[in-house]
């Protein structure tokens, strides 16, 4: 029985941590942030030089073949640092591939993603948060699929995109190519502009069938899932830090204000919930893994947690740090809007709890 | 990072259900009081009889209980392992058989003097301790030193070969069924405070000792004060040296016990209010179905696994050496506020019964959910009202600063 990270782990953790502190400081957060495409390529390859994105990739496919708790600390990394970028859609994507079997495909995608110059992403939902695979309304039909995804992570700049849908055999997963005639996107303007989201509509769009079944895309929703709970466990430590550091500086009455209990009590509460959620996703991205019966519910639970955590953390922190907070230029508002984009993608806290619920035979 | 169900763990659960359908009788089940429904739960877990004694002794040879407390003391001295653990509370529980003595002597006097005792107070009271026929009341808070521990008052002389000890203690649960008191006696007035404090053993028996119980909010009288009046105590009834009583009370209980144990009571309740939500219908239909009750529900049991997980966490970083910091502080803090919430949902469940006290048989559960409920406020305050937590995880876990009227 262990329950901790390994060594191995903890210098993954603080390598990445590292090097975003170094080369991601919040003013390129926020250069990204006002580019058109939101997706800054010399970042990216940057982390794909760190290896940040062959964590996920099997050993065979030219990747760390690590599990997705390795994936999830790189999460957590780019969540206390606000890193923009397609991370959450690739991942999802590479999930998809290597659970569809489709070793063609698998070969033919997953080494350019692990080195960094190819970018996938994942399409599920549909209409207004409909994220269940039996009622999904884009059909595939000889090959060409059609149907519309309002809400796909960096549907423009991706290499490629797994899409759920179904033909007549069932639900399935489809790779789209970049550049497939009749795949039309269009970008959408997000509270969060670190994750960039677009409407892609595909009409007659030639597409290569993956797979057939949900299993594969249920894997692929769970380790999105999964991540964004970690990114929620990073963001909000980092609003957690931010706002102590700023407590144990600031002056108020001739006291720095961490001094006054009312102060203290708040960021304690908030410590009392975080702390011990670490431990829930560590659980949930190592059930993912090894403990395959509990890794559904768990990362269903997960998502809906820290979703609630990050957002009242992040509450807390802008409304202890007063009128700055709410200022464009001091960067809490950078996390507050990425607890937003967590706490809504891939589906609301509620929704998520209801599922749950089923899942547990309640 | 390794926790799987291996062949071990399900080798282990066979062991252990063998063992108690080998030991647990339907016969002993039946004699059990509450043997029926929810309050099983903890009606076994009371029992104290020689049956009881005889079953826990067996259980204890077995390394099932007490897996903390090595063997020449009567314990089970097993290696921390918070899935056996597991396994065993669940089993134990499953079969309605006797566990480990809850309370504070097992819990925490028997782990102190494993850690500090000498010898002979280990053979004359550890195993009595575990099989429930010491019992033991704990001697901390005062009327003035509630919050702020360490400036208590009550004090110990020594005159001969005892100490004479005049004072008061109050909160002090069951001090009205103990045979012992482990109390903390200003020995050194001249001291710094935390430095003057001595950990007593006290057998209530003495001349001098008087109880007299305090009714809380729940109606009951669990806890009581105890006046003390020229109480002579014998010179070695001291654990640890003379003056170090307040670290020998706070030393660390390094145990699964004490760290899966705190979320252990708030699992029960979790459990206790899944099960009755299936089987209760308000307004024509189980609660279990009611969407709002299943969001809110699965709401709790993400704090609850996380806490679970915590308790796992910390487990293995004590066996790493390492110290995890926030993740252990919080730890009081956020299970008895999810203790809190928990039955306060339970209270919510019965809709308009919620309001019949506990024991009130037309109440769902026989009212045992209301227990649970003010009991809750009682956890929150013992070992430090939930400020002082907070005080403590800003101070210790955050870093920030003290404030300076303290």
């Amino acid at each position: 029985m262990d329950f901790g990270l390994s060594e191995d782990q903890l210098l993954l953790k603080d390598t990445i941590h590292r090097w975003l502190d170094a080369e991601c400081p919040t003013t390129r957060v926020r250069a990204v942030m006002e580019s058109d495409d939101g997706h800054d390529v010399g970042l990216w390859k940057g982390l794909a030089e760190l290896g940040v994105t062959s964590l996920g990739v099997p050993a065979e496919h030219g990747g760390a073949g690590l599990d997705l708790l390795d994936v999830a600390l790189a999460a957590e990394a780019l969540g206390w640092n606000c890193t923009p970028g397609p991370f959450l859609g690739n991942q999802m994507a590479v999930t998809a591939l290597v659970e569809s079997g489709n070793d063609a495909q698998a070969k033919r995608w997953l080494p350019a993603v692990a080195s960094g110059d190819a970018v996938l992403t994942f399409a599920l939902g549909e209409g207004l948060g409909e994220h269940d695979v039996a009622k999904l309304a884009t059909r595939a039909d000889g090959g060409k699929l059609t149907g519309e995804k309002p809400l796909v992570p960096y549907a423009q700049i991706a290499d490629a995109i797994v899409v759920a849908a179904h033909d007549g055999d069932g639900p399935g997963l489809w790779l789209v190519e970049r550049g497939a005639p009749g795949a039309t996107f269009t970008a959408l303007s997000g509270i969060d502009m670190t994750r960039r989201l677009a409407m892609a509509r595909f009409d007659g769009t030639p597409a290569s069938k993956l797979c057939a079944g949900s299993q594969a895309i249920g894997r692929a929703r769970d380790a999105g899932l999964t991540l964004l709970a970690f990114d929620c466990y990073g963001g909000a430590a980092r609003c957690l830090d931010m706002t102590v550091q700023y407590a144990k500086t600031r002056e108020q009455f001739g006291h720095v204000i961490g001094e006054f209990q009312g102060v203290k009590h708040q960021l304690a509460d908030l410590a009392t919930d975080l702390a011990p959620s670490q431990s829930l996703c560590w659980y949930t991205a190592h059930a993912f893994d090894h403990i395959r019966d509990k890794a559904e519910r768990h990362a269903a639970i997960a998502k809906a947690h820290m979703t609630d955590i990050f957002d009242r953390v992040t509450r807390y922190a802008i409304e202890l740090h007063g009128g700055i907070g709410f200022t464009w230029e001091y960067d809490l508002q950078l996390w507050w809007r990425r607890a937003v984009f967590d706490r809504a993608f891939l589906g609301e806290a509620r929704y998520h709890r209801a599922r749950a619920a089923d899942l547990a035979g309640w | 990072m390794n926790l799987s169900y291996s062949v071990e763990y399900e080798k282990f659960r066979e062991e252990v259900r063998q063992f108690l359908a080998e030991n647990w009788t339907e016969a002993d089940r039946a004699a059990t009081p509450d043997a029926d429904g929810v309050g099983a739960m903890t009606g076994s877990a009371l029992r104290t009889d020689d049956r009881a004694t005889d079953f826990r002794r067996k259980a204890i040879a077995r390394g099932y209980m007490y897996r903390h407390i090595p063997k020449r003391y009567g314990g089970g001295e097993q290696p921390a392992d918070p899935l056996k653990a597991t396994i065993l509370a669940d089993e134990f529980r499953r079969a309605r058989a006797p566990f480990e003595i809850m309370g504070q002597g097992p819990s925490m006097l028997a782990p102190t003097l494993v850690e500090h005792g000498t010898e002979a107070q280990k053979q004359q009271f550890i195993e009595g301790t575990l099989l429930g026929r010491i019992r033991w009341c704990q001697g901390y808070s005062e009327p003035n030193a509630g919050s702020d521990l360490a400036s208590l008052r009550t004090r110990g002389v020594l005159e001969g070969d005892h100490w004479v000890v005049n004072g008061q203690k109050i909160w002090t649960s069951n001090a009205h069924e103990a045979d012992w008191m482990f109390a903390l006696i200003r020995t050194e007035p001249d001291a710094p405070k935390h430095d003057g404090i001595t950990y007593m053993l006290i057998d209530m028996k003495t001349p001098g000792i008087t109880v007299r119980p305090l009714r809380q909010l729940t109606g009951e009288a669990d806890f009581n004060e105890v006046f003390l009046e020229n109480v002579r105590v014998p010179k070695d009834s001291i654990v640890g040296e003379r003056g170090r009583g307040w670290y020998v009370s706070r030393s660390t209980l390094k145990n699964e016990r004490a760290l899966i144990g705190n979320a252990t009571f708030a699992r029960r309740t979790f459990d206790g209010v899944q099960m009755m939500a299936q089987l209760t219908e308000v307004r024509g239909a189980p609660l279990l179905e009611d969407p709002v009750f299943r969001d809110k529900l699965v709401e709790l049991e993400g704090h609850l696994l996380a806490a679970e997980y915590n308790g796992y966490r910390l487990l293995t970083a004590g066996g790493r050496g390492e110290d995890p910091g926030l993740p252990s502080i919080v730890t009081k803090l956020h299970t008895t506020t999810l203790g809190y919430h928990i039955s306060k949902l339970a209270m919510d469940m019965m809709s308009d019964r919620g309001c019949l006290a506990p024991g009130e048989q037309n109440a769902p559960a026989a009212g045992m959910f209301g227990t649970a409920y003010m009991w809750y406020y009682g956890m929150a305050l013992g070992g430090g009202a939930p400020n002082i937590q907070r005080n403590v995880i800003s101070e210790r876990g955050l870093g920030l600063p003290r404030d300076p009227r303290r």
